[in-house]
């Protein structure tokens, strides 16, 4: 039995320990792996990600319990202090000390933090660790609590500074970006691209310094408030995250007295092996070929040789060329660069489209011979980044006339081929080494039957992501060509999407959900996926209230209420436009003290009552409704609120009566069923209190009348809706919104809410006018009709409910006793109460 | 380690059946949907699978937080096997075994139904 001990639990020693079991069966080994920081490796790439969640564990490359399953001792939180490299052991900074026969530095590298004077000030930060975005969020937080207009600077306009700058615009500073060389990225992209990329940068709100030598970070009291370019040259921030770039973390290696590069890196050869062949060095503490390379990729590669070696497959080496092309992320602009992005005249000739109005910059350079793809640069439009980097690594055959590669096609065809047409040695996940040919084999030999087994079995797309749409083509083409139908059918008891489904219903005129299924269904008896589906499409065509085939609505429409942890429920009536007389805020007041029920304003500005009991549903709705209440539809895939600022009616600055038309708007959806929810916002003002552009349907007051924006989102993907239609009247704003909501109604997948339907409709917002506005397909009468009858029809269920005896004995926890569930513990918090908290 | 609460739940077979406990009448239950049943101190919950012409009968237990909510799951099937969806978080059962379909938890205790004069029964050994 040998041992081999990792430094370093990043992502690449991480890597070397899942290719080491899974080639070794680490039977003959016993691993050690020692990590710095206080949990395991995770998903540095995809670190902004945790701005989003703040979720460490979503990072996480495996669970703790992974490495002990694999006989992996995992030790994290303690630091490798020193190497001992004549007695083969190596010591901790808790002192204890291990024998290793194989030592793996995977140490990664630290933020370079250059030396200007002041940078230990507080509010200095650099972008590695998730500790680091921790520290960046609280300040980030007091900062604001200060002061809403902070403001905060990223030193380096690389790769990764505008990801940082990226982040500080959406934790709500303003962002700035301070650069040392005379354009962004000077890495990968050449002037002209990098002028395109500033101004698109600039479209968004992000302020763009270049040419700029800080020389000194100001600051009072031991925080920062400002960096200093020269004499009268001071740019005011209240924090600095500073992206200078990399140094590698080899200080293990030089106190043991390893080669090193004059610049740092620990030197290995292409068996990844330091200059004493016990002990490798992988990942960004590697210098092969003179070069550190700071992505994942190249980390990975060398995971792979190190594992190789030590297993005692020699003949596995590390390649000459080291691919480093690269495709930026999660800054909301698309740039790539691949091959070689810059090219002397001399070695061939360079295509270039930029159109700066749209923010778009190609750079295709091909041989001399026009034979060949050498590299490229792609700035707001970066689709074809997978398709071009495929060619270049592939070697593959371009079009005579090389332009093509890049021109927006004009028959709307691709101009290079398919992705069937790669070669199957072809690199598709570079991060994860897996060919096309690996992708197709498993589809072929019944081992992958759709996408999500794809990934799971090769692992394609799991690290930088960048694959993602080129591993789905070629699983869709793969599945097509084994004669495999690729169906966006709802589940297995239909073959048919939800639009196909929504004429059926309509033509046939079916009215439970037993006659679509006999008729139209695969023989089986349905499920949680197409019973509420179907509910959801007679609820829009015949306008039925969730009452009837009470079975078939999902679990919260069923019983009119939201589910909560403990299987309480919270109620939530409506409170049109979020205006309350004082009379009805006492009345469920009242009413929330005498069923004991936790009470909170919720984010669609109404109140939420928690913790009613089955049981008491229909007891706490009987005493809303005499008091003028009616359901507020919190639990349905239907209308939510139509949330307003106060605007003319009292505000000074408003421009219309937001509220007024709020209420309106509120009243006129409540109760329409669609494939999900929808909310509105009607703001007095261009000043957007009612943040309406983050709704499915907005409305802002401007001189001359409203602005519409439509498609709007909030949720893990947040999108801002887009204007629609200016200075419009009321009746003109319901006109179109009536016919929107009503073709969103009838071609929307299942839970795809307006955002995302309206992102992926064929021929986008401009299509939408024609249809909405033109009529293009006469269509718009039948719409509005539609909707109409909808409006006409509503009734509140919650009234349908209470007086319906037999609706009311759906609310009795048994049916053999009035007794109530008394497995349903409450605990005391703050004033109120919660139930009691999950064990496991 | 298996609750106190779980534990209490054990599958019987209709062969072990002692005690037919008289549930309600067949009307209290919704076609093709569930209620709950009180019985001692265990709460059952029961499906009147009507498109199969079937009744079954399991805790009312959800097992992977520990909630009395499975009664008020959507039932259906998944490639022929009768199933129920937990409404917390959609965990999907076997109504047959009890065995979890969509994930690793442990499988529920099912029970024996039987139908006599338009009344439910259900199986218990103690
Ligand atoms: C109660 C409330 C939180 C609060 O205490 O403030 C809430 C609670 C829930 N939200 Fe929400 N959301 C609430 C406002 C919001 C808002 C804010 C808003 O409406 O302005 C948003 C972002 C805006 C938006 O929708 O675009 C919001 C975006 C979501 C999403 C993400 C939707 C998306 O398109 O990505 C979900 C998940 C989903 O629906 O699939 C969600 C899901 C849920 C669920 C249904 C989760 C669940 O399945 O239990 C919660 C229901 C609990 C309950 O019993 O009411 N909630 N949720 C808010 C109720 C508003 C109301 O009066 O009806
Ligand atoms: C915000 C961000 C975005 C990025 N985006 C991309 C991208 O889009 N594409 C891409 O290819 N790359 C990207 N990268 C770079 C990528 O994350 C790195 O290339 C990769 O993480 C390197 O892996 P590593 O294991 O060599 O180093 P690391 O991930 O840094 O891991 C080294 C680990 O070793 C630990 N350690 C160091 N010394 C010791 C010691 N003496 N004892 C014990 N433990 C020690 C450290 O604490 C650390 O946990 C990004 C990086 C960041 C920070
Ligand atoms: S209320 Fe919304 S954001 Fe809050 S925990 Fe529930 S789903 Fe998540
Ligand atoms: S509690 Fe039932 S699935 Fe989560």
């Amino acid at each position: 039995m040998q041992t081999v001990i990792v430094i370093g639990n990043g992502m690449v020693g991480y890597k070397f320990c899942e290719k080491f079991v899974a080639q070794s069966k680490n039977k003959d080994f016993k691993i050690i792996v020692f990590g710095e920081e206080p949990r395991p490796a995770y998903d540095r790439v995809h670190l902004s990600e945790f701005f989003e969640n703040q979720d460490a564990k979503a990072l996480e490359m495996a669970p703790s319990e992974w490495y002990a399953e694999n006989n992996i001792d995992l030790v994290v939180g303690e630091r490798v202090s020193d190497i001992h490299r004549n007695t083969k052991t190596i010591i901790t900074a808790k002192n204890r000390v291990f024998n290793y026969d194989y030592l793996v530095l995977a140490t990664g590298s630290s933020a370079f933090v250059p030396p200007i004077k002041g940078v230990e000030k507080e509010g200095v930060f650099v972008y590695r660790t998730i500790e680091d975005l921790e520290g960046m969020l609280a300040y980030a937080a007091k900062l604001k609590a200060e002061n809403s207009n902070a403001k905060a600077a990223v030193l380096g306009g690389g790769l990764l500074g505008l990801e940082a700058g990226k982040a500080v615009m959406d934790m709500g500073l303003e962002p700035h970006i301070v650069e040392f060389a005379p354009k962004l990225m000077p890495r990968q992209l050449d002037s002209r691209s990098s002028q395109v990329l500033q101004l698109k940068l600039e479209s968004i709100g992000l302020n763009i310094h270049l040419s700029k030598a800080t020389n000194q970070i100001l600051g009072d009291e031991g925080c920062i408030t400002g960096m200093e370019f020269g004499e009268d040259d001071v740019l005011d921030v209240d924090m600095l995250v500073v992206s200078a770039g990399i140094r590698p973390r080899d200080e293990l290696g030089k106190t043991c007295g390893l080669e090193m590069g004059v610049r740092g890196g620990i030197v290995v050869d292409n068996k990844m092996q330091t200059s004493d062949k016990a002990i490798f060095a992988i990942g960004e503490v590697a210098l092969y070929n003179q070069m550190i390379y700071g992505l994942v990729a190249p980390g990975y590669d060398m995971a792979e040789v190190a594992v190789n070696q030590i297993i005692g497959n020699e003949e596995k080496i590390m390649p000459d060329d080291i691919d480093m092309s690269t495709k930026l992320k999660l800054i909301g602009v698309d740039v790539a660069s691949f091959g070689e992005p810059f090219m002397p005249a001399s070695k061939g000739h360079s295509i270039i489209f930029e159109n700066k109005t749209q923010y778009l910059y190609k750079r295709i350079n091909v041989s001399l011979d026009g034979k060949t793809l050498l590299g490229g640069i792609l700035v707001g439009d970066a689709s074809d980044y997978s398709m071009l980097h495929q060619i270049y690594l592939n070697g593959m055959k371009i079009p005579e006339d090389p332009s093509q590669l890049i021109l927006p096609a004009s028959d709307g065809g691709a101009a290079f081929g398919d992705v069937m047409d790669l070669p199957d040695e072809a690199q598709v996940c570079s991060c994860e080494s897996v060919t096309k040919g690996q992708i197709c084999g498993i589809i072929e030999s019944g081992e992958a039957k759709d996408l999500a087994d794809v990934v799971s079995c090769t692992k394609a797309g799991t690290g930088c992501g960048g694959c993602k749409p080129m591993v789905a083509d070629l699983t869709n083409a793969t599945l097509k060509s084994l004669g495999i139908e690729v169906k966006d059918s709802i589940c297995e008891h239909f073959d048919y999407n939800r639009q196909d489904l929504y004429k059926i219903v309509q033509v046939k005129g079916y009215k439970t959900f037993n006659e679509v299924l006999d008729n139209h269904g695969n023989g089986g008896h349905g499920c949680e996926l197409c019973k509420p589906l179907i509910a959801s499409l007679m609820a829009t065509i015949n306008a039925d209230t969730a009452n009837k085939e009470y079975a078939i609505q999902d679990s919260n429409d069923r019983y009119l209420a939201n589910i909560q942890r403990n299987g309480t429920y919270s109620v939530v009536p409506r409170v049109p436009g979020g205006e309350i007389t004082p009379d009805k805020l006492i009345a469920l007041g009242q009413i929330a003290k005498k069923y004991d029920l936790y009470t909170k304003v919720t984010g669609g500005v109404r109140i939420d009552l928690f913790g009613a009991t089955l049981n008491q549903l229909p007891l706490i709705w009987k005493e809303l409704i005499s008091h003028g209440f009616e359901s507020g539809h919190a639990y349905g895939k239907s209308l939510r609120t139509v949330k307003t600022c106060v605007g003319s009616t009292w505000c000074r600055y408003g421009m219309d009566e937001s509220v007024s038309f709020g209420i309106e708007l509120e009243n006129r959806y409540r109760g329409i069923r669609a494939p999900h929810k929808i909310k509105g916002g009607v703001s007095g003002c261009i000043r957007e209190c009612a943040e309406a552009r983050g709704k499915d349907f907005g409305l802002i007051a401007v001189d001359g009348g409203w602005n519409l924006y439509l498609g709007g989102n909030g949720g893990a993907n947040p999108r801002h809706a887009e204007l629609f239609a200016e200075q419009i009247d009321n009746e003109t704003v319901i006109k179109y919104i009536d016919r929107y909501l009503m073709l969103y109604m009838r071609t929307a997948k299942p839970l795809q809410r307006t955002a995302a339907w309206q992102e992926r409709l064929e021929g986008g917002l401009d299509y939408l006018k024609e249809v909405i506005i033109d009529d293009k397909l006469g269509i718009v009468e039948d719409l509005e009709n539609e909707m109409q009858t909808l409006v006409n029809k509503f009734e509140c269920e919650w009234t349908q409910a209470v007086n319906d005896p037999e609706v009311m004995k759906r609310f009795n926890h048994f049916v053999n006793s009035d007794d109530e569930d008394d497995n349903i513990v409450f605990v005391p918090m703050r004033d109120q109460k919660m139930p009691e908290p999950w064990s496991n | 380690m298996m609750s106190l609460l779980l534990s209490k739940y054990k599958t019987v077979k209709e062969e072990e059946v002692k005690v037919w406990f008289k549930a309600a009448s067949v009307n209290a239950f919704p076609k093709d949907g569930g209620a709950c049943v009180k019985y001692k101190d265990l709460q059952i919950a029961v499906f009147n699978f009507s498109r199969l012409n079937k009744w079954f009968a399991c805790q009312n237990l959800s097992p992977e937080k520990e909630e009395m909510v499975l009664s008020r799951g959507m039932i259906g099937d998944s490639n022929g096997i009768p199933k129920v969806a937990c409404p917390l978080h959609k965990k999907t059962f076997s109504l047959k075994t009890g065995e979890n379909l969509n994930g690793h938890l442990n499988a529920i205790a099912t029970y024996p139904v039987k139908i006599e004069e338009e009344n439910v029964y259900i199986g218990f050994s103690e």
